[in-house]
């Protein structure tokens, strides 16, 4: 009697339920978003094309014909589509690498460029701009500067030996972060305000209006690379948000598994960066929506987190390319849409949150 | 019977910070271990130590015939498991999402749990009672049941040995009471038990041997019935005890002593 054991006669033994594997509704959901994004993206814009003419064309692209108008054809291989494919692999990249940081360091509120990714790139960028690069040189040099901020701030957070490592990270994260701010600023003081300013200033509020399909491998190929590594350890990426060393105590490889995570989510991060400038909002917000959606789990939210995150982005660069008759910049609209949405958001969804 | 895990004038602590020295401690299948002593004794020092979460700064710990260090990650993952005292995690893992981290050492780098790690996730569940549980966000069910997921996470790993750090700490009456049921429940298993508690009450009762520690030192092991008396506790705590008899003849209940007649004894 002073040690009860459970009897093997337990009522509860018969009453195990169903357990929820997953919320197919939620993927289904982003899938859609995705769908209708590019329907809207091909088909608005200065130039309306018809749902019916993109069908046709698609149909004779199948057959191997002509195409039946030129015109619709020039619009959608050599503008529409591949802006719609750099927006696609942006917001994809954004939304994997800010739902895995998120659960790296075991905190909803860090975004993709918390260490130092986004800064790097920027710095990259303005010195490109500042010693008149081409357009491919300036986003070689973001996205060398990205890998490299955070490649420092590794290295920084490693010579650490004491306290948890994943705090340490993100300190030296932070910190490098306004150093290369300050680099920033140094060079856009020292810029020419005519010429090399006003672009140095676009750079930065983002933009996909120079996508075209010659630079879509060096876009599309790093985040390949580096969503791929990241849904392949997605299961992992559960257990390496627990505290560190609940999470060794299991038997995971702590320190090598979050090498490989920060490298992956960088190269991510660096090539959108490089691409598009900086585009906020997107990494921080759609893994919340993600979750909201399908659940904490990597395995269902990474991938979920890739979809929606090109679906919507897609949109919001349609929106910045057709709301008004000047471009508006991309990081100034998801700004604009995502906070509202946020906080209503928040409000709304008191449970399934995190 | 060898014991499965052995820890022999160990010294625990981080670089440059001694907490504690000249530590033993054996631990058998089938047997429950408590750890007391006052905050700041050592106690969690220790077991991170016996865990293989620190580097022991002296002495050895040994795992079977090796030492631990020579232990890979995973391998000593199958052996033995780690039961932290049971905050809320920052994301609101189903129960079952949560056990099934259990499988971690079973499984490669890139593999998903698959049906025989659902099942013995299921069965884990099962065994600390909270099978209802499964489907449920741990954010939403109680500090008590949460602990029982953490325990049947534990067994989800298929250990031998199962280390808990206050078990007990902050969880109200009833599920105090859940939990110790299932530490008993693991050694009825054969599993080896050791569990750090500040409740002497609880080690009287929960455990078969005891281990007390003050300042870092190792005041008194062995059977509870004989370390876990009032005179040892006024020695363990620096602080009065008031022991209750049961006329029944089991064993005796200890208060912590707080009205000043009582303390002059």
């Amino acid at each position: 009697m002073e040690h009860p054991h459970r009897a093997s006669s337990d009522p509860l033994k018969g009453a195990t339920p169903a357990v929820r594997q997953s919320r197919p509704g939620g993927v289904s959901w982003a899938v859609l978003v995705l769908v209708a994004s590019l329907l809207l993206a091909l088909t608005q814009g200065r130039i309306d094309i018809p749902l019916s003419d993109l069908g046709q064309l698609v149909w004779s692209l199948l057959q191997g014909a002509p195409a039946p108008n030129e015109q619709v054809q020039t619009i959608l291989l050599q503008v529409r589509g591949p802006r719609a494919l750099a927006a696609l692999a942006v917001g994809a990249a954004l939304a994997v690498a800010g739902a895995a940081f998120q659960g790296l360091f075991r905190n909803p509120l860090v975004s993709p460029d918390i260490l130092g990714a986004s800064a790097g790139a920027a710095l990259g960028a303005v010195l490109g701009i500042f010693f008149s690069f081409g357009v491919f040189g300036i986003q070689m040099a973001a996205f060398a500067g990205g890998l490299l901020a955070v490649a420092l701030v590794y290295g920084v957070g490693s010579t650490v030996r004491h306290g948890d490592p994943v705090l340490v990270l993100l300190l030296a994260g932070i910190v490098i972060g306004s150093l290369l701010g300050a680099g920033i600023g140094m060079v856009k003081v020292l810029a020419d305000p005519y010429n090399q300013l006003p672009a140095m200033t676009f750079w930065l509020l983002g933009s996909l209006a120079g996508a075209h399909a010659n630079d879509l491998p060096s876009l599309i190929a790093p985040v390949a690379l580096g969503t791929v590594v990241l849904l392949l350890l997605r299961w992992r990426m559960d257990v390496m948000s627990l505290p560190e060393d609940e999470a060794r105590s299991l038997g995971a490889r702590t320190t090598c598994l979050r090498l490989l995570i920060v490298a992956a989510a960088t190269l991510v991060t660096a090539a959108s960066v490089a691409a598009a400038g900086i585009v906020g909002w997107v990494g921080l917000v759609v893994p919340h929506l993600a979750r909201f959606l399908v659940g904490p789990s990597f395995v269902r939210l990474l991938p979920t987190s890739a979809v929606l995150g090109g679906g919507l982005l897609l949109l919001i660069d349609t929106l910045a390319r057709t709301l008004a008759p000047v471009e508006i910049p991309l990081g100034i609209l998801t700004a604009l849409i995502g906070s509202p949405f946020f906080i209503v958001l928040l409000r709304r969804a008191s449970r399934g949150w995190t | 019977m060898t014991a499965l895990l052995h820890a022999d004038g160990l010294s625990v602590g981080y670089p440059g910070r001694v907490v504690g020295s000249d530590l033993s401690l054996d631990l058998r299948g089938g047997e429950v271990l408590a750890l007391l002593g006052p905050n700041g004794c050592g106690k969690t020092t220790l077991l991170k130590t016996v865990l293989g979460l620190l580097p022991a700064l002296a002495g050895s710990v040994r795992l079977l015939d090796r030492a631990l260090s020579a232990w890979p990650l995973a391998e000593r993952a199958r052996m033995v498991a780690y039961v932290p005292q049971g905050q809320a995690s920052t994301f609101g893992f189903t129960a079952l999402e949560m056990v099934l981290m259990g499988r971690t050492a079973h499984l490669g780098l890139i593999a998903r749990p698959g049906a025989k790690d659902r099942a013995i996730a299921q069965q884990a569940l099962d065994r600390v009672g909270i099978a209802h549980l499964a489907a449920r966000s741990v954010h939403e069910v109680s500090g008590g049941e949460r602990q029982l997921v953490l325990i049947a996470r534990a067994l989800a790993q298929q250990p031998r040995a199962v280390l808990l750090d206050e078990p007990t700490a902050s969880l109200d009456f009833g599920n105090q009471g859940l939990v110790m049921r299932a530490i008993r429940t693991l050694a009825g298993e054969g599993l080896a038990v050791l569990f750090t508690t500040h409740d002497p009450n609880q080690a009287l009762r929960c455990a078969d041997r005891a281990l007390l520690m003050r300042g870092g030192r190792v005041l008194g092991e062995g059977a509870v019935g004989q370390v876990i008396e009032a005179d040892g506790l006024r020695a363990l705590y620096h602080a009065g005890v008031l022991q209750v008899d049961d006329a029944a003849g089991g064993p005796p209940v200890f208060l912590p002593e707080f009205t000043d007649q009582a303390t002059k004894r």
